[in-house]
């Protein structure tokens, strides 16, 4: 689809702000609808989005995939290292009352750390599968 | 909080931690070293609680400082426990086990995935062992589910992508029933908590909606653990999966099933409900002695060893069930101890095989002919672990067939001691079969300088074969923790 034109000038001037909504989901996950899974699925649709108009070999340019390899386990690691940080901190596992001297500002900065390490392992995933499915060829012909 | 308070979380989140180090480190010697390590911090954790339990009762944890019934309880008692100590130990041994076969069966590029895969499936089926919430329960048994499917995919040849596909269709009809009998549960009681749930039991005890929960979760739990009729994925994925997918997945999975049917029978559910509402006493009896005499009669006449080995698994499962269906403390310890004395014989089964598909090439009838001239020890294993599936005096097998007869007779059911003797007959002859090919034929011309399995391999193999005759002749830890456990199920006081 790299020849159309309207695509190609629209998706340039989209990509960014699916990506910036992206962001606004998962920190707006607190307040609002949204949260760690959906703000990955959207920023990996962002990628997906570029993948289809520049085909899949720019993308992989762009996001190579040692990368998304290593956000589906940074992703999971962030997860555990929060668990782990309630228990060094006296608490228990995923015990967030004792990130901060508030408890409740203690909850709220560990929710949004796990957030952050699903949105950013959901997005390792999604972009994974497409890889791999686009992988298997003829999507660029 | 000191470390010890911390271990019932801590087993499984170690091999959660070690499954993503391994995908970042993308080296299969790191990886290797980072899995093992997490395995066996787990058993050293699992042999810890044990003891913790043994001494002073169950353990509770409050994920996240959330009190139950409103937060994560993980919850480790006598049964617990010692399904922690068999998961964990069986995964730090065959890992341990495991490396040449890995070599020489999976292309090495794949390594590093391998072991992030067994890190999530190990982290699976312990967590599904300390979690006391039914929906983290069913989290788990997923995570376990669906690293499987990935880890059988991983055999050599295009038949494991069937057999994973078969599985994975299977396994997630069996997930969907079990997630909808957790949901009619929450829908009758508001709650997730196990011993919640049990507590409000009473109110909603033998409504249509608790019934159809109890009937979701035992055809669901079924499909899991491979209950005869349910069991045709069950010889494909063992056949064409990796040897070490194989000993792990014969030793474990289908085991913690049981486990987590024990939990909802005995501890959500009550025996009155079980058995009493539904005839699920008769049903259970059926189902066993049919896989037990139709899953061994398959197994004569097949050709591929990991296939009859698989078989004989499913008509094992038979046996434990059938102690379930007693509802008595005997019959309960027999379910327990030859959940026990089975995976640490077919775990060592699958070993010695893996051992011989490395140096013979494959595992079929014709082929590990005179196997005894040219692998002694492998043979001799495969003899010993043979007489522990028939129930041989001093092997463990024996054990558990004696508490099943007990069981059986204090339930004045004699005509079935003489099934579960007719059923170890079958087994004598698909053993033989073994016995056979093995001892009385020459080595086929082009294997005869096929030589023994390497050392790093024989020792663990051996080390679950000398297990099979320890806990045939010592039955303190098994038959003890058992006993324990299944009067604790039953709320008999000892």
């Amino acid at each position: 689809m790299k020849d159309d034109l309207v695509l190609r000038v629209v998706g340039k001037l989209l990509i960014p702000f699916i990506l910036l909504f992206g962001l606004y989901v998962l920190f707006h996950g607190d307040y609002g609808p949204g949260g760690g899974f959906q703000a990955g699925v959207i920023l990996a649709a962002g990628i997906i989005f570029y993948a289809l108009i520049y085909s899949v070999e720019e993308a992989r340019r762009v996001v190579p995939e040692p990368l998304v390899e290593a956000m589906m386990a940074v992703g999971v690691l962030l997860y555990v290292t929060v668990g782990v940080a309630g228990q060094v901190l006296g608490g228990n596992f995923l015990d967030y009352f004792v990130l901060a001297a508030d408890p409740v500002a203690g909850q709220l900065r560990g929710i949004l750390l796990v957030e952050c390490g699903v949105a950013v392992a959901v997005t390792g995933v999604m972009l994974k599968v497409f890889y791999m499915f686009a992988g298997r060829g003829n999507l660029d012909q | 909080m000191t470390l010890v308070q911390q271990l019932p979380v801590l087993v499984a989140v170690v091999p959660l931690a070690a499954a993503p180090v391994a995908l970042l480190l993308r080296n299969r010697h790191l990886a290797f070293l980072v899995v093992l390590a997490a395995s066996g911090f787990a058993f050293g954790a699992s042999v810890l609680l044990w003891q913790q339990v043994a001494g002073s009762g169950p353990v509770s944890y409050a994920i996240g400082s959330w009190p139950p019934p409103w937060g994560i309880e993980y919850r480790v008692d006598r049964l617990a426990s010692f399904f922690l100590v068999l998961v964990s130990g069986m995964a730090a041994l065959v890992l341990s086990w495991g490396r040449a076969s890995l070599e020489a069966e999976i292309p090495a590029g794949q390594h590093y995935l391998f072991y992030t895969l067994f890190a999530l499936c190990l982290t699976g089926l312990l967590g599904i062992a300390v979690s006391g919430d039914a929906f983290n329960i069913f989290v788990f048994l997923e995570i376990s589910s669906l690293s499987t499917y990935v880890l059988i995919a991983m055999g050599r040849d295009r038949r494991a992508l069937a057999a994973s596909y078969n599985y994975l269709i299977m396994g997630t009809i069996g997930a969907t029933f079990i997630v909808i009998g957790i949901g009619l549960l929450y829908l009758m009681t508001g709650t997730l908590n196990l011993a919640d749930i049990a507590a409000r039991m009473p109110a909603v005890e033998g409504s249509r909606p608790v019934l159809a929960a109890l009937a979701f979760l035992t055809v669901g739990l079924s499909l899991k653990m491979a209950l005869f009729p349910l069991h045709q994925w069950l010889p494909n994925a063992y056949t064409h999966a990796p040897s070490v997918v194989s000993s792990f997945l014969a030793a474990t999975a289908t085991k913690v099933s049981v486990y987590v049917l024990l939990r909802f029978y005995f501890e959500v559910f009550g025996e009155s409900q079980v058995f009493d509402r539904l005839p699920l006493e008769q049903v259970m009896l059926c189902l066993a002695l049919a896989g037990m005499f139709a899953a061994s009669a398959v197994a004569i006449f097949q050709t591929d060893l990991k296939r009859l080995f698989a078989y004989s698994s499913v008509g094992q499962m038979g046996y434990i069930i059938l102690g379930l269906s007693f509802d008595s403390v005997t019959g309960l310890t027999a379910t327990i101890v030859h959940v026990f004395n089975h995976a640490i014989t077919k775990g060592a089964i699958f070993m010695l095989l893996g051992g011989v598909a490395l140096s013979m090439g494959g595992v079929t009838l014709p082929r590990v002919q005179g196997l005894a001239r040219v692998m002694p020890l492998t043979a001799f294993g495969l003899v010993v672990c043979g007489l522990s599936l028939i129930g041989v005096p001093g092997t463990a097998g024996f054990v558990s067939k004696w508490y099943l007869v007990k069981a059986a007779l204090e339930g004045g059911q004699w005509w079935l001691v003489f099934l579960v003797v007719g059923s170890s007959l079958l087994a004598v002859i698909y053993v033989w079969r073994v016995v056979e090919a093995a001892y009385f034929h020459a080595p086929r011309a082009d294997l005869v300088a096929a030589v023994e399995a390497p050392l790093s391999m024989l020792v663990p193999a051996g080390l679950l074969v000398a297990g099979t005759v320890y806990f045939g002749l010592e039955t303190t830890f098994t038959v003890g923790s058992a006993a324990e456990a299944a009067s604790v199920l039953l709320g008999v006081p000892r």
